[in-house]
């Protein structure tokens, strides 16, 4: 029975009603809210920004003045403000969960950071502004190149690239044109890459007139360096090798295949994509690597942003330093200066690979992390990754399967095989975490795994943090064993949207809202 | 270290748990020469307050946009952006998600995703935008490599008036990809003519409106002469903003419109993050670069939004990808999104008729002062102004006077001598009728 308050309001749960969940009139279910498209949410007229049309004035535009309308919706900034948070409302985040995508390195961002980066002496200075009016900007830069130079035990970097896969164009870039210098280009064209690489590395060798050429990988998840060795010769370039590798594992023969492919003639590329697993514990000079970009927005914390922006600056050997791209800085009688031509600093730039400086706003934020956790802190929290992750995989091991012994570096690889039989594969098991509330781990990835799970937990979990999530595995996969298929085969059944058809969307693809819509836009356009 | 929960006893509990006695253990693989056994020669951690003092320093060693009378642009603008912008933008929701690979719990990256789209066809006149790339220049760079796909041919010719920043990006893809560019001379007066240019084996002509030089020009004679040959027309939109009045390069004949978004939404930033802009014709989207977000339906058949057609992308295809690209720039899209979406149809142009009217009036303000002369006959928000001394030197001397006065085109041309003299000079809303008086008061000043 009811228990009444004062105001003889029933106060009780209604749990005894028997009630169960259906759909509701307006799709809404509490708080997740159904939202539609911006278009057609269109007040013609309404505008969120109030602006005094301009006086009378001779146009200087000759023949190109635009007639009719664009099309774009208005809005109040209430409605717009609403259609957003809504929006928001139906993202995953760092902030509201473990983010176990392994090799994304979902960590914390720290807010310090973006009230950094919106300081107006960085956020609100241009790119071609005169140099004595951005000491500062120029300064940053220059110091946070100092602490990537200094933790890689590389002699140079360049900063300009605009993320790890711009980056990894920017190392083959100087990597040929070292080549280049020394008469070789057109022999040297092979560029050795394992099969468990990053898709990136194939491609950016590829974009540059590079042939790609496969290095497999031995039983227990390295590469299998007589293979490599046995594929070293006169035509080959350089190796793109990602370490920790994608597997997880530090490849331990590293410093020998540094060796050999430099005693071939050819130069290290390192993917450093994992950079973070290693960052105050290891330094890839240390290694023999000749170029490494370094993801700012993985081992540094500059938000994900749901895609983006990234920034991957490239540090560089003794070997490839003169043929780092413009622009760069230097530091002579007292002032710092931007070299954004060739004719006015020494070296023999390859290029340009963007407009500007680089990603100025994600240099503050990774600064900003770096100074907050110094050289103790940075260390300390390649540890904590490091032993998070094996602790997700000591601890799952026995339910889960692992395709290589521990101990792994900072994500946690297991394969298929404790699924074989159930009826459920992969990427169900993925789509069932979603009901449980956790983003899934990276699926299918490595290749060189069957049905791989790759979990990367980073140092930001708390102990109970990752407890709970074992935990969850565990029942999940304790749940496949015992054939409780449903619970996965149509997962999920709780997020905001059931799964998507990604077949539809390829075959017919809607890119685009139009009126009349419900029309394939392809069709529509024709 | 107060972004990192573990205590000492739960490292304890989990080494046991491991059956490692250090975290030394973990770490065998490394070969012993390679193990640091200290820490590196960097300072040691520090708190909020003492971090922001050092940066604050740094920061306050620069001018910023909005502490002078400001007209530099070239490229990158000064705007101003509503203050809701960098809330939602903030929302840990959009900040701390990932690429929306798990559409069931990213609908909302998703959807906006969708709907920049949209957006960047309405005002290219485009049928298809990308979600965005790395910022303005990479795009151009991107979509002369399309062209070399989609026309199977391997020469370009780029406009002497296209940014000379992105020159030298194409110029570099094209120099590691052995393709064939012809770089026209810069051409201050804007009557260029590139037709001439295209021949059988171009894939490409690539021409920037406005130029760097800031005119604005009906591009159609040019696509008509360029497809005669079996050749695509880029446009390069160097200001987003300039569409709002300017006939959409989509109308004009163009294949395919790359620009820098960053005008909508994002700050100067020192030149990054930017949001590349990308749309093609509907025939070419299968060679086009980069992400692309699709509407579908989900189990229940409602509506939903996935990455779509990522068998063009380097994770699927690897070394055949039609680039190596794997990100965009998905918070400044945002950003670009939300601003487009505050301003809607009636904003937006009159945003841009107001950019427009500021500029004439410094461009008439700037051409009664002795000596000085505007190049243009036409322009959008930026000109370029011929001064009887050296443009670096005048710009160096505004400085003092606290005015930042444009760029001068000499540090964009070194070497090039028709440019000594020439400042590209920009205005937008942020300008008031005082600040353009103290840009004519200055100059007047300094050319005395």
């Amino acid at each position: 029975m009811n228990s009444m308050n004062a105001k003889g309001r029933p106060t009780g749960t209604g749990a005894e009603t028997g009630f169960t969940p259906h759909e509701t009139f307006t799709g809404n279910r509490g708080l997740v809210q159904e939202e539609p498209l911006i278009f057609e949410l269109d007040s013609p007229g309404a505008s969120g920004v109030d602006l005094d049309e301009p006086e009378e004035f001779a146009p200087r535009l000759g023949a190109a003045a635009r007639q009719g309308r664009i099309g774009l919706p208005g809005l109040s900034e209430p409605e717009v403000m609403r259609h957003y948070v809504r929006l928001s409302q139906k993202n995953y985040a760092i902030d509201s969960g473990l983010y176990p995508l392994g090799s994304c390195t979902m960590k914390h961002n720290p807010r310090l950071n973006e009230k950094m980066a919106r300081l107006p002496g960085f956020g609100d200075v241009h790119p071609l502004q005169p140099q004595q009016t951005v000491q500062g900007a120029l300064e940053l830069i220059d110091t946070l190149a100092h602490w990537l130079k200094e933790l890689t035990g590389m002699p140079a970097v360049a900063m300009s690239p605009k993320a790890g896969a711009h980056g990894e164009l920017c190392g083959m870039m100087a990597i040929d044109a070292a080549l280049r210098a020394r008469g070789e280009e057109g022999t040297r064209k092979r560029v050795l890459v394992p099969e468990s690489a990053h898709g990136t590395n194939p491609a950016t060798a590829a974009q540059i007139g590079f042939t790609v050429d496969s290095i497999p990988a031995t039983d227990d998840g390295h590469v299998d360096v007589a293979a490599f060795k046995a594929k070293l010769g006169p035509d080959v370039a350089a190796i793109m090798l990602t370490n920790p590798n994608t597997c997880g594992l530090f490849e331990r023969d590293i410093i020998e295949i540094a060796d050999a492919v430099h005693e071939a003639g050819g130069y290290f590329y390192c993917d450093g994509a994992n950079f973070n697993a290693i960052a105050g514990r290891v330094r890839p000079g240390d290694l023999g690597v000749d170029a490494m970009h370094i993801n700012l927005h993985k081992t540094f914390s500059t938000p994900h942003g749901g895609g983006g922006p990234g920034a991957g600056p490239v540090v560089l050997s003794e070997a490839l330093a003169p043929f780092a791209p413009l622009p760069w800085i230097v530091h002579d009688k007292g002032a710092y200066r931007a070299i954004e031509h060739e004719s006015e600093g020494t070296g023999q730039p390859f290029g340009r690979m963007t407009a500007f400086h680089g990603q100025m706003g994600m240099f503050v934020r990774a600064l900003s992390y770096m100074l907050s956790h110094g050289a103790d802190g940075i260390r300390q929290a390649s540890e904590d990754a490091v032993l998070s992750a094996n602790y997700i995989l000591a601890s799952l091991k026995d339910v889960m399967s692992a395709p290589y012994e521990g101990p792994c570096m900072h994500e946690a690889l297991f394969d298929d095989s404790f699924l074989k039989g159930t009826g459920v594969e992969t990427l169900d098991f993925a789509k069932a975490m979603i009901d449980e509330g956790y983003h899934p781990m990276t699926m299918y990835f490595p290749l060189v795994v069957h049905g791989a799970m790759l979990i990367e937990p980073t140092e930001s979990e708390s102990k109970d943090s990752l407890d709970l999530f074992i935990a969850t595995l565990r029942d999940l996969a304790e749940s496949a064993k015992r054939g409780e298929t449903e619970r996965f085969s149509g997962a999920p059944y709780l997020a905001p949207r059931r799964r998507l058809d990604e077949t539809q969307a390829a075959r017919k693809p809607i890119l685009r809202w139009q009126h009349g819509r419900n029309e394939p836009a392809s069709k529509a356009a024709e | 270290m107060r972004y990192l929960p573990l205590t000492k006893d739960d490292r304890a509990q989990m080494l046991a748990a491991i059956g490692a006695k250090s975290v030394d253990e973990l770490f065998k693989d490394v070969p012993e020469a390679a193990r640091l056994g200290g820490l590196i020669d960097l300072p040691r951690r520090q708190g909020e307050m003492e971090v922001e003092r050092q940066l604050a320093a740094m920061a306050g060693k620069n001018i910023a946009a909005s502490q002078v009378p400001f007209f530099v642009g070239a490229g990158a603008y000064k705007h101003h952006i509503p203050a809701t912008v960098d809330h939602l933008i903030q929302r840990s929701e959009f900040l701390t998600s990932y690429t929306p690979y798990q559409p069931e719990i990213t609908q909302g990256t998703l959807q906006y995703l969708f709907e920049f789209q949209t957006q960047v066809a309405l005002l290219t006149g485009m049928e298809v935008a990308n979600a965005s790339m790395y910022d303005g220049s990479t795009a151009c760079g991107e979509a002369v490599l399309m062209a070399h796909r989609v026309t199977k041919r391997k020469k370009a010719v780029l406009s002497g008036n296209l940014h000379p920043h992105y020159q030298d990006v194409v110029a570099n893809l094209s120099d590691f990809g052995s393709y064939k560019l012809v770089t026209e001379p810069p051409c201050p007066k804007g009557t260029e003519g590139l037709a001439g240019e295209i021949d059988e084996e171009t894939s490409c002509v690539v021409v920037q409106n406005p130029d760097v030089f800031g005119h604005v020009r009906d591009l159609s004679a040019l696509a008509e002469a360029a497809h005669a040959k079996g050749a695509l027309m880029i446009v390069v939109v160097p200001e987003i903003v300039s569409l709002g009045l300017i006939t959409p390069p989509g109308e004009m004949g163009a294949d395919i419109v790359v620009g820098e978004g960053q005008s909508l939404g994002n700050g100067l930033n020192f030149g990054g993050p930017y949001v590349g802009l990308f749309a093609a014709k509907q025939k070419f989207v299968r060679q086009m670069p980069g992400r692309l977000c699709g509407e579908t339906v989900d189990a229940e058949g409602k509506r939903g939004f996935v990455l779509t057609l990522s068998t063009r992308e380097q994770h699927i295809r690897r070394e055949k990808a039609t680039s190596n690209i794997c990100t965009n720039s998905g918070l400044c899209c945002l950003a670009f999104t939300i601003h487009l979406s505050l301003l809607g149809e009636e904003g937006y142009t009159r945003l841009a008729r107001i950019n427009h009217a500021n500029a004439v009036k410094l461009a008439d303000a700037l051409g009664a002062v002795p000596g000085v002369k505007v190049m243009n006959e036409t322009f959008f928000n930026e000109f370029t102004i011929e001064t009887p001394k050296p443009g670096a030197e005048v710009i160096d001397a505004l400085v003092e006077k606290g005015v930042l006065g444009g760029v001068p085109l000499s540090r964009l041309m070194p070497g090039n001598d028709a440019m000594k003299n020439l400042i590209a000079v920009a205005s937008t809303e942020v300008n008031s009728d005082q600040d353009r008086a103290a840009y004519a008061r200055a100059l007047k000043e300094v050319l005395a």
